[in-house]
Order: structure tokens, then C-alpha cells, then sequence
């Protein structure tokens, strides 16, 4: 069972801003799928490899050929704010 | 004009000059603008945009050198896809705004063939629902009764080509957002082979299980459809170099000798009893054509939805993580950094989004990696190697698309019942092979019911092929919503 | 009470590629702001990387030359945190497989000999952008971002927690950074973050088994910070210790200008990266015959050159040291007695001369100096045959620095053949003798180094254009004969 801490805290590491009520809907529901999840866990994969890629490719590569850049004005064309060629954003604190 | 004319025959009309791509688009741009506010298909309408190509087109007949066999086919592309200047949302406030500068491949591949982008369709946000009901703007109705989902994810471009409001049809399927939809509104839908069709350039939900797939009113469409947007691209360093046959060269080849396993697992309790009884009675069709029927068994199948509920979320919230104000999109402000981030994904992401966003996190993080996301990378490779099992036996696999039909709207308010939806579907994405809805019957009501045809790795031809037999011997494909 | 040091050192290398590690936009230092970039690594939406292949042969190529050992199958993975330098909010890194494992440095510590110091793990990752603060981190009321470095390829390396003392740390940055720059994968410029360097350190009572608490320090960039900071920090700990507290495990950052390390804001929560596999990437599965391929390009590495310049030049071990500090050094070096084929005076000169005016170990300016070394080994001829004395060659060498010029067009010019004509030589020899009467008695009274102030008046005389060996001979002979 997820708690109500675990809720608060995985919030903040996903950069989530949730009411006390959001957090306990969310709570609720996490829970409900959960209890369908864990049934994983009991499925036995001893000696199974993990699959990480539906077709096994190996071995991709670009050549180190440069391609075209955008210009400052394409790149920053959807900032929300910019202070001339830069991306501002607001003063940073340390979580 | 007649809307809901397949491509094959608007392209045949083209070129003996009965028509044109101009006449054409504006019938369509004509009834979007009448029925689009009911359906709500629809996010961008790039009418500007789609008249330019048509003229273009109009060129190309009138010169006897189409370019493809999509020359002047006007489509509606899911709004997950990017275009260079035209806004693409992913039907999230969080890009309500977004212009990209870049053309996803498949954009670009379309613009080459010729092929006229009506507008950017509908979807559930970010990809992540069954019904687009969670479009951050408006749910798309199905057109076969609008108080009814279309399904989801890709239910934008799904009605609009069942609606008549396009020719045909590019829509995402990560956990059975192209099938599933298609089943509902009567067309036929493909998935086809990972890496078969590139994703730069889709917005990503779950990387190692999106796949960009094509809507057609038909077969022929559908086929055609996913020719132009298949091969090779040096852009995706997960698109197989592979080369693309002509996927309508051996449409008509029948399937006699086709060896059909029918899964155990995809006849389940509580199933609508309308659904297994068409697929059935489709199943006996493919037989009475000189296919051979055996019973399959996938067994990993019960644990397919749950894995999926794993590998989704986890990368999804990776995925989605960029998404935090600084670069593009929405920004709220906030006292300081993590403020304005944390506001910004509050206000920007819907409730499912966020609901996904929580769990992948969750699954991701200390101490719960192997339990969650390590498990069920494994329990993925169980699923797959039920496909290779069974594919060293049949050269297909035929099942139920869904377990129910089109559903009302509001009807599944718990996300669990929603993600239900999606059984039969999510398998094909686990193991990346090909898979194929098309119309197999109504129920009394009156709503679509899809038949799956599963299909090897990179075998799409084969799937196509005998979907074709079976629309061939059918004709639930030519019936039409009454759209007014 | 006495301490053993451990110290463990992370070092992350930009690499010399021409473009960054997922995309095509150039990966050069110092373009305007955020005219490098491109949608791929601005993480937009939708775009996906791609591994730029020069990238991994650059890392296989440093892991050969640490006897690493190259992991027959390696992947990419997501690490998560949010940085608003960082595009996609993680960054795409290696965690559970490497590129390469288990190698080895071999660095000459301060109390003479070398060790060998273990290399844990080597793998590939992707840069940051950079941030501007507008004023300092703690007054700013905004942040800025140029992302030009985003997606720049960085190696990174970290040693096995093996060096016993801060000397030693700088010591091992220095053999590391020579390694990197011979192999050209790396610029060395530390001053422009290409190498930069983050270390561990922990004590222990002196003898004991079990590792203390280990403080991580960031922000080391050069050599004389290294020592600096690690210094500081382990006295820090060692007087704390000493007080009878417990070190605090934690991040502490060093302030170079104050000379301190202070600890940065304990976090709220640990870091929690969340790593899993890049599903946009495939795994690496790298063959046989592709790392022989880049181990039979592998050039001759600082330490077996410098062995063969001892070895095959004769030079004395210090020598040797100096000049493989840089393959583009030992280059030059090599060519130019392969021109002039006298082993130490080349190397005099080189050491002396050459490098009182070029930095060692800046490759490119080595490389593309005007002073080549055929032109240098021409200079050296000119004073084997007499035509320019040793003290004029210093002046023509200044010159050939100054025009690129010849050694023999800048003495023509000048006029600064040296004066090797026994009649002139002669007379200026009698008017010196002549001139210097007490020298003459101090010669003869027994005190023979009293000749030299007298081939010194007649250098003086002529310029500094006598053929010193000439007027030396010919004093002697005046001296004595008469
Ligand atoms: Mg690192
Ligand atoms: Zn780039």
C-alpha cells in the first residue's frame, strides 16, 4: 500500500504541485491500480531476461557529420520567457 | 460528393480527371465545418495549409504525374505528430501553444507523397486514455452515436475518417489507441511492426511501445496508407532498415493455406457476448475461405495489462518530465524554480496525465525498481515469446479487438475500468508485431465491432492480406454512420 | 592522531568529437548563445538521439589505453533530476553497463616511483547546458540558460578510491589529462571545462581496515585546485576527527577565491535518479574486430614514449618527462633530431627555448607553429658549423619566432655570421690582451680562468659575432707563447 507520504514525495520528485485533496484522490487510486499491478510479482520469471526493446537492434549510429542548428530566435521562438539570447527562468533553490 | 469514398478510388477519380484534390478538400473543409463542432475530431483545422497542397496536387494530375498512390488524399493527422509551424498540442494545455520548429518524419514523408494534411485530429492527452474523452479541450463522439466514445487514444483522427471528415487517417496506438478506436467507429486500423514507421517526431508516451499507424475506410487504404509511411530513418535509432514491399501486391492472394490460431485468452468472461459471437462467425469465415483454424494458447496474456501499467507510466513520466515550463509550453509563475515547475505540471497536465506521471514515478524510484519495473520487463519477454511460440505454429493470430463496444460517455469514470479496455490490444505492443482491426459485424444497437488479426514481425503483408479475404467476403466495411 | 588519506577521483571529459553525442549540432566552445542547438538537444517534443559513433570509438580508445576492459554489451540509461540546464529533466547516461571497466593509471607520486591507480569505470553521457546567474546563486532573482553545451559527449571516469594524498590526486589528473590528450580525445582545457574533476575523500586511523565517511567535492578545475581543495578538506576532516566528531556524508563545494570547501544546502530528500534503459537507444554490442580496429590506431602513450626517449635518445629521465607531455612535444621532438640528430642538444633547446614560448602540452599550437622543428634542426646546423654562435642562435631564435623566417635567411640578413677569420680575429685578441694587463699577470701568475675574462672582452668586442672556440684557442696561444 502507497501512503500519504509516499504520495507527498513522489509529487515532488515528479514536480507535481497537488492540493490535500488531489493528494488523497491520487493516493486512492495509485492504491487501486496497485492492487492489479502487484500481481506481477508473483508471476515467475526466474532466468527471464528483461525485454527493453520490442525488435532487438544493436549497433546504431550516426556518423559525426554536423546537421544544421536552429538560429537563437528559432530555439527560443517557444520560451516562455527569454532575456535577449537566453531562457530565463526564475531564481533557483536547492530542493 | 460521396465523404466517405475510399483514397483508392479518390486517386482513380483524379486521375481520369472526374475530380480533383481542390474539389475534394473543400468538400471535406465544408463538412468539417458543418459536423466538426458536433464531433469534435478536430484540434487544428489547417485549412490554408491543406488548400496550398491541393492546388499543388491539382497540378500534378492535371500534368498526368501524381506522386504516390496518396497524391491529393486529404488526411487527418493525430495532433501527437509534429508540424513545422503548425501548432501540435498532444490535446494538453501544457503545449496548447507549442509551434514546433521540425516536421515529424511521417509529416515530411506525407508532404512528398502529395498527401493533404485537413488538420491536426483529436486525442486523449498525451496519448494516455481509451476514449478521448481526456482531451484537455473536448471529447470527440463517435459518429455512429454520439453520445458514444469513439475510443481512444486516437479517437480524433478515428472519427473523422468514420464521420467523413477525412479520407483516411494517421493515429498512435502505445497500448491499442489505433485498433481499438477503429473498432469502434467501423474502420479498419493498423499497428504495425516496431520501428516499421518512424517515430521522430511523435510526441513520445511510452517510447518502446508507441507505433504511428494509419486509419483507411478499407483494406486497400489501409495498405496503401502505411506504404508511404514505412521504412528506414536515420533519425530513429529504433527504426528497422528493412526494405518496404507493396503492401496491396498480394492483397488479393486469399488465404488458403493460412494457418489462423485462435487464443484461449482472448475469449474472456465478461466479454460482450455480441462481440465474441461476431468474431466467432468471422473466425468461421476465414475457414469457409480455405483458411486452417487452430486453437493457440498465449498464457501470458492476463499479466499483459498489468506490465503495460508498469512500462507505460514509468516511461511516461520520463518522457513528460521535460515539460516543466522553462523551455516551451505553459508556464505559471512561481516564487522560485521548482514553484514555477511544480505550478506549471499541475495546471498543465490533466488528471490522467498526472495519474500516470505518479505511478511511473513511483515504480521508478528507490527500492521499487525490481519489484515493478525490472519484473515487468520480464514478464514483457514472457509475453513475447508467447508470440514466437505461437508464430512457430500459424501465420496469424486471429482474436477480438476488444472486449465491448463503444462505450457512453462519462461511463468509465474509474481509470482501472478504462484501462480494461485494452487487453487484446496491448500484447501486439509488448512484442512489437503487427496487428490489424477491420469491421466484423454490429451489435443490435447498431455499433462496430473489430476483428484482430495479429501477424509475425515485419509480416504486415500477411495481416493485410487476410484482412482483405475477409472484407472481400463481407461488407461491414461499406456501411456508413448517418452523420447529419 | 594520524590519518590515511583515501581518495577517490570522478573525472568528466568533454570529448573532441565534431558534433554532440545525440545530435548534429556542433559541439565547439564559445559560440554566441543558443546558436547550437537543435530540437534534439533542446529536447523538444517528439525528436529522439542518436549516437554519434566517433563518440564511443573516442571512449573505447581511452579505455584501451587504461587496459580497460570493454563490456561485450553495453546500454544507455535515464538519470532523472530536474535542472532547467538540462533540456529533457535527465540525461542520458550509463549506469548498470558501462562501456569499459577495470582498468589502470600509472602516475609518478610525489615521494618518487609510480602506482598504479585502479580505474573503476569508464562510460558516455551527455553535457549540460550552462547557467548565468543573475548575480550570485543565493541573490539571483533569475537564472539564465545557454544550452550550447547541451548534449556535448562526455566520458566520464572514475578512479577506484586509491590515491593517498591530495599531491597524488593532482598527479593522477596530470598523467590522466596527458593520456587524453595524446589520444585526441580531449583538449585538457580545464580553464574552458573540458576536463573537469569532482573527488572523495575519507580518512582513516593510519593501519585501519574500514573507510571513513566520504565527502564528496565539486568544482575542482585545475591542477592547483585539486591539491588546494583536497588539502584543505582533509585537514578539515582530520582536525574534526581529531575533536572527536563524526564526519557528515555530503556534497561540499570548493571555493576557490576564499580557499575553503563549505557544504551545499543539505537536501531535502536524497537523490533519487531513477535510472532505467533509453528505450530510444539500442545496446551497444560492440565486436572483436571493432576494438581491435581502435586498439591498432592507438598511438604510443605518454609513459611508453617517454621510456623509449630515455632509451633510444639517451636523454636523462627528466627530460624525457618534459617532452612527452604532449604527443604534438614529442612529435616535434622527434622530427627534429630525426633533422638534426644530436638527441640533447636538441632536447636543450626544445626545453629552454621552444618551450619558453609555446605551453607543452597546448597540442594545436605545437602542431601549427612556425617555428618547425626542420627549421629548428636548421638552426642547430648553423652553430654546429660555426657559421652563428650559441648566444647569436638565442637572438636568431627569437627572430624565427617573431617573422617564421629561417634560421640562415634571419642571419644573412642581419648580418650575424660569426667572425671565424683568424687575421681579424687575431687582432682583436692583441688589442684585448693589450687592454687587460692585470688579466695577463693573473694568467701567467698561475691563475688560468683569468683567459676567459679576456675571451669575454673580445666577444664583447666583435658583437657577440666571434666564433668563441677560435678566440678562445687563439687567446691561449697568445698567452702562453709569449
Ligand atoms: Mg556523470
Ligand atoms: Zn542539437
Amino acid at each position: 500500500m502507497i501512503s500519504r507520504q509516499d504520495v507527498e514525495h513522489v509529487a515532488r520528485l515528479a514536480r507535481l504541485a497537488l492540493t490535500a485533496d488531489e493528494l488523497e484522490r491520487m493516493r486512492e487510486q495509485l492504491n487501486a491500480i496497485l492492487v492489479h499491478i502487484d500481481a506481477l510479482k508473483a508471476v515467475d520469471t526466474s532466468g527471464v531476461e528483461p525485454t527493453s526493446h520490442a525488435v532487438p537492434l544493436v549497433n546504431v549510429f550516426r556518423d559525426d557529420e554536423p546537421r544544421g542548428c536552429l538560429s537563437a530566435d528559432e530555439m527560443l521562438q517557444n520560451a516562455p520567457d527569454r532575456a535577449g539570447a537566453f531562457v530565463r527562468v526564475p531564481r533557483i533553490i536547492e530542493d | 460528393m460521396d465523404a466517405h469514398r475510399p483514397i483508392h478510388e479518390l486517386t482513380a477519380a483524379f486521375r481520369r480527371g472526374e475530380t480533383t484534390p481542390s474539389a475534394v478538400t473543400e468538400a471535406f473543409l465544408a463538412r468539417i465545418e458543418k459536423l466538426d463542432s458536433k464531433l469534435g475530431a478536430y484540434i487544428t483545422v489547417t485549412r490554408d495549409h491543406a488548400r496550398a497542397a491541393a492546388a499543388a496536387a491539382d497540378a500534378r494530375y492535371r500534368d498526368g504525374r501524381p506522386r504516390s498512390p496518396l497524391d491529393g488524399a486529404p488526411l487527418a493527422i493525430k495532433d501527437v505528430l509534429c508540424t513545422r509551424g503548425i501548432t501540435t498540442t498532444c490535446g494538453s494545455r501544457i503545449l496548447e501553444k507549442f509551434v514546433p520548429p521540425y516536421d515529424a518524419t511521417i509529416v515530411t514523408r506525407l508532404a512528398q507523397a502529395g498527401a493533404i494534411m485537413l488538420g491536426k485530429a483529436n486525442m486523449d492527452e498525451f496519448a494516455m486514455g481509451s476514449s478521448t474523452e481526456h482531451s484537455a479541450f473536448y471529447p470527440t463522439r463517435n459518429p455512429w452515436d454520439l453520445a458514444r466514445v469513439p475510443g481512444g487514444s486516437s479517437g480524433g483522427p478515428a472519427a473523422a475518417v468514420a464521420g467523413g471528415l477525412a479520407a483516411g487517417g494517421y493515429g498512435t496506438d502505445t497500448g491499442g489507441s489505433i485498433r481499438q478506436p477503429a473498432a469502434f467507429c467501423g474502420l479498419v486500423g493498423l499497428k504495425p511492426t516496431y520501428g516499421r514507421i518512424s517515430r521522430y517526431g511523435l510526441v513520445a508516451f511510452a517510447s518502446s511501445l508507441d507505433h504511428i499507424g494509419p486509419f483507411g475506410l478499407d483494406v486497400t487504404d489501409t495498405a496503401l496508407l502505411l506504404g508511404v509511411a514505412a521504412g528506414h530513418d536515420p533519425l530513429d535509432a529504433t527504426s528497422i532498415d528493412a526494405p518496404v514491399p507493396d503492401y496491396t501486391a498480394d492483397l488479393a492472394r486469399g488465404v488458403r493455406g493460412l494457418r489462423l490460431g485462435v487464443p484461449d485468452e482472448y475469449f474472456i468472461e465478461g466479454m460482450d457476448p455480441e462481440i465474441e459471437a461476431a468474431v466467432r462467425a468471422a473466425i468461421e469465415t476465414l475457414q469457409s475461405l480455405g483458411g486452417t483454424v487452430e486453437r493457440v494458447s498465449l498464457p501470458a496474456t492476463p499479466h499483459a495489462l498489468a506490465t503495460y501499467y508498469v512500462i507505460g507510466p514509468a516511461e511516461a513520466s520520463s518522457n513528460l518530465a521535460r515539460y516543466d515550463g522553462v523551455k516551451y509550453g505553459l508556464r505559471v509563475p512561481g516564487r522560485d524554480l521548482i514553484d514555477m515547475e511544480s505550478r506549471t505540471r499541475a495546471a498543465g497536465f490533466g488528471a490522467e496525465v498526472k495519474r500516470r506521471i505518479m505511478l511511473g514515478t513511483y515504480v521508478l524510484s528507490a527500492g521499487y525498481y525490481d519489484a515493478y519495473y525490472g519484473q515487468a520487463q520480464k514478464v514483457r519477454t514472457l509475453v513475447r515469446r508467447d508470440f514466437d511460440a505461437a508464430f512457430a505454429r500459424v501465420d496469424l493470430i486471429v482474436a477480438p479487438t476488444t472486449p465491448n463496444v463503444a462505450f457512453r460517455h462519462g461511463e468509465k469514470a474509474d481509470p482501472v475500468q478504462m484501462y480494461l479496455n485494452d487487453v487484446f490490444t496491448i500484447p501486439a505492443d509488448m512484442s512489437g508485431v503487427p496487428a490489424v482491426s477491420v469491421p466484423c459485424g454490429f451489435t443490435k444497437a447498431g455499433l462496430p465491432i473489430g476483428l484482430q488479426l495479429i501477424g509475425k514481425t515485419l509480416d504486415e503483408a500477411t495481416v493485410l492480406r487476410a484482412a482483405y479475404a475477409y472484407e472481400q467476403a463481407t461488407d461491414w466495411h461499406r456501411r456508413r454512420p448517418d452523420l447529419q | 592522531m594520524s590519518y590515511d588519506v583515501v581518495i577517490g577521483l570522478e573525472v568528466h571529459a568533454q570529448l573532441t568529437t565534431r558534433t554532440k553525442m545525440f545530435c548534429g549540432c556542433p559541439a565547439t566552445f564559445g559560440a554566441p548563445p543558443n546558436t547550437q542547438t537543435c530540437p534534439i538537444c533542446q529536447g523538444m517534443p517528439g525528436t529522439l538521439p542518436v549516437i554519434n559513433r566517433r563518440a564511443v570509438e573516442y571512449g573505447v580508445r581511452t579505455a584501451l589505453a587504461f587496459s580497460c576492459r570493454i563490456n561485450p554489451a553495453c546500454r544507455f540509461a535515464r538519470k532523472h533530476y530536474y535542472y532547467p540546464d538540462m533540456p529533457k529533466n535527465f540525461q542520458i547516461s550509463q549506469y548498470e553497463e558501462p562501456l569499459a571497466e577495470d582498468g589502470w593509471l600509472e602516475v609518478d607520486v610525489p615521494t618518487g616511483g609510480t602506482r598504479r591507480i585502479g580505474i573503476q569505470r569508464l562510460h558516455l553521457e551527455e553535457d549540460v547546458g550552462k547557467l548565468v546567474h543573475e548575480g550570485t546563486l543565493e541573490s539571483a532573482q533569475a537564472s539564465l540558460v545557454d544550452y550550447n553545451r547541451a548534449g556535448v559527449p562526455l566520458m566520464e571516469t572514475v578512479s577506484r578510491p586509491e590515491i593517498r594524498s591530495p599531491e597524488e590526486a593532482a598527479a593522477y589528473l596530470r598523467a590522466f589529462r596527458a593520456v587524453l590528450i595524446y589520444l585526441g580525445v580531449n583538449d585538457g582545457n580545464m580553464e574552458e571545462g573540458s576536463l573537469r574533476c569532482d573527488a572523495n575523500v575519507s580518512l582513516k586511523p593510519a593501519g585501519a581496515r574500514e573507510l571513513g565517511t566520504k565527502v564528496e567535492i565539486k568544482n575542482l578545475n585545475s591542477f592547483r585546485n585539486v591539491q588546494r581543495a583536497l588539502e584543505f578538506e582533509v585537514k578539515r576532516q582530520a582536525e574534526a576527527l581529531d575533536r572527536g566528531e563524526r564526519i557528515v556524508q555530503e556534497t561540499r563545494l570548493w571555493d576557490a577565491d576564499h580557499g575553503y570547501t563549505r557544504s551545499m544546502r543539505s537536501k531535502e530528500f536524497a537523490h533519487d535518479y531513477r535510472y532505467f534503459p533509453e528505450p530510444d537507444l539500442v545496446p551497444l554490442k560492440l565486436d572483436a574486430a571493432f576494438v581491435e580496429r581502435i586498439a591498432g590506431e592507438l598511438p604510443e602513450l605518454p609513459r611508453a614514449r617517454r621510456g623509449r626517449f630515455t632509451a633510444e635518445f639517451g636523454l636523462p629521465a627528466y627530460d624525457a618527462g618534459i617532452l612527452t607531455q604532449s604527443r604534438a612535444l614529442a612529435d616535434y621532438y622527434e622530427t627534429a633530431v630525426r633533422a638534426f640528430p644530436q638527441p640533447k642538444v636538441v632536447s636543450n633547446w626544445v626545453m629552454s627555448e621552444l618551450l619558453r614560448v609555446l605551453p607543452g602540452d597546448d597540442e594545436r599550437a605545437i602542431a601549427e607553429t612556425r617555428l618547425t622543428p626542420a627549421r629548428l634542426a636548421g638552426l642547430l646546423r648553423l652553430i654546429e658549423d660555426g657559421t652563428i654562435s650559441g648566444k647569436i642562435a638565442k637572438t636568431v631564435f627569437e627572430k624565427m619566432v617573431e617573422t617564421g623566417d629561417e634560421a640562415s635567411a634571419i642571419v644573412r640578413r642581419e648580418g650575424l655570421t660569426q667572425v671565424a677569420d683568424a687575421g681579424a680575429l687575431e687582432a682583436l685578441v692583441d688589442a684585448a690582451i693589450a687592454g687587460n694587463q692585470r688579466a695577463v699577470e693573473d694568467f701567467r701568475g698561475g691563475k688560468t680562468a683569468a683567459a676567459k675574462a679576456i675571451v669575454g672582452h673580445v666577444m664583447k668586442a666583435s658583437g657577440g659575432k666571434a666564433n668563441p672556440a677560435m678566440v678562445s684557442r687563439l687567446v691561449e696561444q697568445k698567452l702562453t707563447k709569449s
